[in-house]
């Protein structure tokens, strides 16, 4: 494991959250974030060789039901939370570029 | 004027049957106490009059259902429990201006039963917190003492409910967010069984961890308010098909020959030895009351923090992803702007820092090169943490021992020392990587602030977490010691 964060590594991973920080909040994360990993490290003490790992406590593996189609019709409910719409649509930037 | 520490849902129960009061007097009470606490203790994000008003009158206009000790009720909701036409955010400016267009389950099996929604309570910003201090909302006060925090992240319910502005609330418990602010509180607050309550309509945070569970003044009131959430629901498929006993039944039968284990790690050095003392003395309570007491050991306890972090944070950038400034909520919108940066300006300028430090620890921990070292690993801790339980359990009914490492510290003392902030978590966590039932009570005081006694269950066996707690409660009468101020 990374003895600590290098400050390119939290900017990848920045990137990949889809976050920004300007520089001084970048060295701030950095360094919190190289504490909280060193809290981590502390689970290297622990021998997990063949140990299963726990990604849920719940016993269900299939959970099956009736296909029964639900008519909701909350379109004006749900376009109110919308921060932008145009003729009963969700309206987002462009995503292709026009000359592209 | 109704004094709510002085009822419980019974005696509110019986004036709301007998006529000695209205629906919609009992809600203009708490409506009233609740915006009187405001500039005080700031526990709510907001209290609806409108609609609780509403609502009120249509109860009072079929009237009240005797059957049901819930009819009637007035209840604050932690704010991450979405509730239809009525203002949820999580307490995040990313969501400041979202009104959900359905009710969580819990909010539908409880406005069956006819329960009165005061108001949505404030908490950490998407639940990360233990002060109820990363909220976008301002800072809640502990019931208690003002300068202190309430603990978090449901603050705001437990410092509602401990300041006699609301007999019930609910709050969300995802590694100690119930039972902490609590036990910092004083009342009574209860993690469920991962699967008894459903969390759909739950804001997600760490999906395999988070439970819906009531903070009240009493064991007695905890028991029914969780009788009526609880239950299988097709729409969360991590329900279980258990029976809902009715929880307070057996209740009453004390602890003699209840086999109880105390953690040794529990009780090492760091946990503040005012908080031992008030703990130590309720377990000697309880083992003079007939119970069997011996120490155990959870020898990897000491470890859920390290493993917590790294999997409620990498289940939170997932869950987390779908902020996007698109359908809802908060949107940075520029003229001429990318997708991409409409993206990366709605969230950097709509999350709060400790919400981003989570996404970024999570993001690193689930990313190429580094998901073994740390997201598997941490899940292979966490079979070893289950096991520590479930090794205990196998000759032990109920364990016992301190909600939290300290007494709630003094708003804003640990803000900038994240790593500081999440070892209060200590003694919480476990249960909730092990998905088992958890209680905190009032033990007593230390400096004048209350100590919280953990009591942890067996899967699905919150019935002896009850019957325990009920016997302490009874024993003590710590429940008629209040704050003092009424709002």
């Amino acid at each position: 494991m990374s003895e600590s964060l290098p400050r390119e590594d939290a900017a990848h991973v920045a990137k990949l959250a889809k976050l920004h920080f300007n520089d001084q909040q970048l060295n701030l994360f950095t360094g919190q974030l190289a504490n909280i990993l060193d809290l981590v490290e502390t689970l290297n003490e622990v021998d997990t060789d063949g140990v299963k790992p726990t990604y849920t406590v719940s016993d269900n593996i299939n959970v099956l039901r009736e296909d029964v189609a639900v008519k909701s019709n909350q379109k004006n409910e749900l376009l109110a939370n919308a921060p932008e719409t145009q003729d009963g649509q969700i309206k987002v930037p462009a995503i292709i570029d026009e000359e592209s | 004027m109704t004094d709510f520490f002085n009822e419980n849902l019974t005696s509110l129960h019986k004036k709301l049957v007998d006529k000695e009061i209205s629906a919609t007097e009992l809600t203009k009470e708490a409506l009233n106490k609740s915006k009187s606490s405001q500039s005080e203790i700031n526990a709510f994000i907001t209290i609806d009059d409108e609609g609780a008003l509403k609502r009120a009158a249509e109860i009072d206009a079929v009237g009240i259902d005797p059957d049901n000790i819930l009819s009637g009720i007035p209840f604050a909701i932690k704010d991450n429990i979405v509730t239809k036409g009525l203002k949820t955010t999580a307490a995040s400016h990313i969501l400041d201006n979202f009104v959900p267009v359905y009710d969580a389950t819990v909010i539908e099996k409880l406005n069956e039963l006819g329960i009165v929604t005061i108001g949505k309570t404030n908490m950490d910003e998407f639940a990360m917190g233990g002060s109820t201090e990363t909220s976008y909302f301002g800072k809640t006060a502990n019931a208690w003492d003002h300068t202190k925090v309430p603990g978090g992240s449901s603050g705001g319910s437990a410092s509602s409910v401990a300041s006699g502005v609301i007999p019930v609330a609910l709050g969300s418990d995802t590694g100690g967010s119930i039972r902490q602010p609590a036990a910092f509180n004083g009342i009574v607050g209860l993690k469920p069984t991962y699967g008894r309550v459903s969390r759909w309509g739950l804001i997600a945070f760490g999906s395999s961890l988070d439970q819906i569970g009531p903070l009240t003044r009493t064991v007695e009131d905890n028991a029914r308010v969780l009788a009526a959430i609880s239950g299988k629901d097709q729409r969360d498929t991590t329900t279980e098909d258990q029976s809902v006993p009715d929880f307070t039944k057996g209740i009453k039968k004390g602890v003699k020959d209840l086999r109880i284990g105390v953690p040794k790690e529990y009780f090492a050095k760091g946990i503040d030895e005012g908080v031992k003392d008030v703990v130590k003395k309720a377990i000697a309570k309880y083992e003079s009351s007939g119970a069997k007491v011996d120490e155990v050991s959870l020898p990897h306890s000491k470890y859920g923090i390290a493993a917590y972090y790294i999997l409620a944070s990498s289940e939170a950038s997932s869950n987390l992803e779908r902020f996007d400034g698109i359908r809802y909520g908060f949107s940075a919108r520029q003229d001429g702007q990318t997708l991409e940066d409409l993206y990366v300006r709605t969230r950097s300028e709509g999350f709060g820092d400790e919400v981003k430090r989570r996404i970024m620890l999570g993001t690193f921990a689930l990313s190429a090169g580094f998901y073994d070292a740390y997201f598997k690993k941490a899940a292979q801790v966490r079979t070893l943490i289950v096991n520590d339980f479930a090794k205990v359990f196998e000759n032990h009914d109920i364990i016992l021992g301190p909600t939290t490492t300290s007494p709630a510290f003094d708003l804003g003392s640990e803000n900038d020392d994240p790593v500081k902030m999440y070892m209060n978590d200590l003694l919480t966590i476990p249960l909730n990587l092990a998905g088992l039932p958890g209680m905190s009570i009032n033990a007593g005081f230390t400096d004048g602030l209350p100590v919280g006694l953990q009591i942890i269950g067996k899967r699905f066996d919150e019935s002896t977490i009850y019957k325990t707690a009920y016997a302490f409660e009874q024993d003590s009468q710590l429940f008629t010691k209040h704050p003092g101020v009424n709002f």
